[in-house]
């Protein structure tokens, strides 16, 4: 499954490849792409476990930029 | 500016008044005298005034693991400033700092907005027609075989055909031309172009997740995933870069004093490192620009659906084109006659009456270049014969129009004709009146496209066609191709680019140009795949890379140049970006920069790669 989210105050190009990076990493992912022009994050990963993958790499993506929000809907 | 961004600005502006007051605050020659106190107080205050958001994140940071985060790096190399005695420097380091990082957020967002609203075709609501009332709707509630309203000024929500009124539709949004297309009932609109005159009534075709703006905007939408070689090569080499540059600071500052002495110095030196090391200026300038280029190929109609996409075009020196639809317009038309006993006139009005009655479009193509010299003879008796032509009765006179093979049939003797394009022969009572050629109409400005793009350095540029060998060289000869491969079968194609494929040139791409009908595998093959009248041809929205949603090839060379362009910008950011950098870093060794220069290497280098990158966006 592949699924896109809106990232709120995503500030710097180097965290969104840094957490484009750190999702890469989580097991069961995939692709993953975080578009700082576009503030959107893509995630194509294991059907089964999408949902607590999604969970994982939000916890990753706090990790590197508290501040950005990621939009789950 | 942003709510965020104009808070920031007020305590840039605070921290700054600040900081002058200080200035003005004499140096005091004795440590820790009040003196000394009120000048240290007041730069401490208007350093937390700037940066105690960066502090505060660079805690947080650390306690997350990230450790050469750049708000850990400003505030190393600020704090240890301070430590060392350099107090104005190091609250002007951070205001200088927040200031860049202002700007480029600034820069940053202005550009994202530019570029988004350039690509904003979506169409908010529906003014859908149900029980005789009209309500707004979104435009994905409404089914298919519902009637919506378009009034003057609103873009059109859904795809489907104008049951009532007429109007002109402009779709330079989609397209990038700006000639109004004119529709009135019976017509296909498509969506997300608007409605300009006229009030339009629509019967929806296709639910909103087919329409064709639902199409482009996923297309678009989806075009950062592809991310090019170079983003990504420079990310990596971001995370290098920064450790390296921090080790380098380290040693810096520990290995050159314990030699020769000068301890805070040296301290100073490494501290500017840290500043140098902050990796953003390249990692921003790389996307921004591949973004801002395919922002500015979307005005003019050409979608991209990714920047590895406009990367690989950039180096594209082979370019192989399908013939029907790409070339040629994919209509006939008639293009020379050839009368024997009769007139040119007699001779087209004859044909045109035997072939109206045909829904052929060579008989189509004959029939229209009669109407245009002034009518048609009325027929009857008229007759199709499958695979020969057609037989009528005009004004008392047996007519056979048709290939050399119904001319045999009904016993007129002639030699069969080489010509390019298709050959109808008129017999009028039995007797031979000659001939008409219908061709596929080369494109008017295929010619020019193809110099441009033999200008722009295409090495070669094929030609792939099903046609006979007499029509496609004919073709291949006035547009310009420097090779063609004839009587292809579909696979044919695929097999054809597969090969030339092997033959190209080492580190250059090859380009495929087709319509996407009956191409699709041979765009997929190629490096760049380039559908060609995309609007309204969702085989070619899928199939391509990249595609040109008008019919217009001189588009091509245009992309081509839009990716070059793109192309020298990125390579202008990284090479600017960091030999600033580096230079930097040298003259601080050598005693010549200091923590001012390093902050300019840092955000300044990012404002200005920013600015640089917004050129993409701008071609003619």
């Amino acid at each position: 499954m592949k699924k896109t989210f809106k990232l709120v105050d995503l500030d710097c190009a180097n965290c969104a490849a840094k957490m484009e990076t750190a999702i890469k990493k989580i097991d069961g992912v995939t692709a993953a792409s975080v578009s700082f022009m576009n503030q959107k994050m893509t995630i194509e990963a294991d059907d089964a476990r999408f949902d607590d993958i999604v969970k994982e790499a939000v916890k990753v993506c706090k990790k590197v930029e508290p501040d950005c929000e990621i939009v789950l809907k | 500016m942003s709510r965020k961004q104009k808070k920031m600005l007020v305590r840039i502006i605070a921290a700054a008044v600040i900081f002058a007051a200080g200035m003005f605050i004499p140096e005091s020659e004795e440590l820790f005298s009040v003196l000394w106190f009120v000048r240290f107080g007041v730069f401490l205050c208007a350093y937390f005034t700037a940066g105690w958001d960066i502090l505060w994140k660079a805690c947080r940071n650390i306690a997350h693991g990230q450790v050469f985060d750049e708000n850990f790096l400003m505030a190393i190399a600020s704090v240890g400033a301070m430590i060392i005695g350099e107090y104005s420097e190091g609250v002007a380091v951070m205001i200088f700092y927040q200031v860049g990082e202002l700007f480029q957020s600034v820069a940053v967002g202005k550009s994202r907005k530019n570029i988004s609203d350039m690509m904003d075709i979506n169409p908010e609501f529906a003014n859908v027609e149900r029980d005789g009332e009209v309500s707004e709707v979104e435009p994905d509630e409404v089914q298919v075989g519902e009637t919506v309203v378009i009034k003057p000024g609103e873009r059109v929500p859904l795809d489907g055909e104008v049951i009532f009124g007429s109007s002109g539709l402009n779709t330079a949004a989609l397209t990038g031309e700006s000639a109004l297309r004119e529709v009135t009932v019976g017509d296909e609109v498509i969506s997300g172009s608007v409605n300009t005159n006229g009030l339009l009534k629509i019967r929806v075709s296709k639910p909103y997740s087919d329409s064709t703006v639902a199409k482009i905007l996923e297309l678009v939408e989806n075009s950062s995933d592809n991310k090019a070689r170079t983003e990504n090569f420079i990310t990596r080499f971001a995370r290098v870069y920064t450790p390296i540059v921090v080790v380098a600071a380290v040693l810096l500052a520990v290995i050159p004093p314990i030699f020769v002495g000068d301890w805070g110095g040296w301290i100073y030196k490494a501290l500017t490192f840290l500043v140098v090391s902050c990796p953003c200026a390249l990692v921003i300038s790389v996307p921004l620009s591949y973004f801002g280029g395919i922002g500015g190929a979307s005005r003019y109609g050409i979608m991209i659906k990714g920047a590895n996409y406009l990367e690989a075009l950039a180096k594209a020196q082979t370019f192989v084109f399908d013939k029907t639809g790409t070339l040629t317009k994919g209509t006939f038309a008639v293009s020379g006659k050839k009368p024997e006993g009769i007139s040119a006139s007699e001779l087209l009005s004859y044909c045109a009456a035997a072939e109206q009655f045909s829904n052929h479009p060579i008989a189509a193509s004959i029939v229209k270049a009669a109407q245009a010299q002034g009518g048609i003879p009325k027929a009857e008796n008229a007759e199709e014969l499958a695979g020969f032509g057609v037989k009528a009765v005009v004004d008392g006179k047996e007519i056979a129009v048709g290939n050399y093979r119904l001319m045999e049939k009904i016993g007129v003797n002639i030699t069969e004709q080489k010509s390019a394009g298709t050959i109808v022969h008129c017999a009028v009572d039995g007797k031979y009146r000659g001939y008409i050629t219908v061709e596929d109409e080369v494109k008017e400005n295929g010619k020019d496209a193809l110099a441009e793009l033999k200008r722009l350095g295409a090495e070669r540029t094929v030609m792939l066609t099903g046609d006979r060998e007499l029509t496609a060289k004919a073709v291949a000869k006035a547009i310009g191709v420097d090779e063609v491969q004839f009587q292809l079968l579909p696979d044919g194609k695929v097999k054809a680019v597969e090969e030339l494929y092997r033959s190209k040139l080492p580190n250059s791409t090859l380009a495929y140009v087709g319509d996407g009908m009956n191409d699709a595998p041979s765009l997929a093959r190629a490096d760049v795949g380039i559908a060609m009248g995309g609007l309204g041809s969702d085989a070619a929205i899928e199939a391509a890379d990249i595609v040109l949603m008008n019919d217009n090839i001189q588009n091509l060379p245009l992309s081509v140049r839009i990716a070059r362009k793109t192309r020298r910008i990125v390579m202008e950011n990284i090479v600017f970006a960091l030999g600033v950098k580096l230079a930097v870093l040298v003259l601080t060794v050598f005693n010549i920069g200091n923590m001012w220069a390093a902050v300019f290497a840092d955000v300044g280098v990012s404002v200005i790669a920013i600015i640089n990158a917004m050129r993409c966006m701008r071609i003619k």
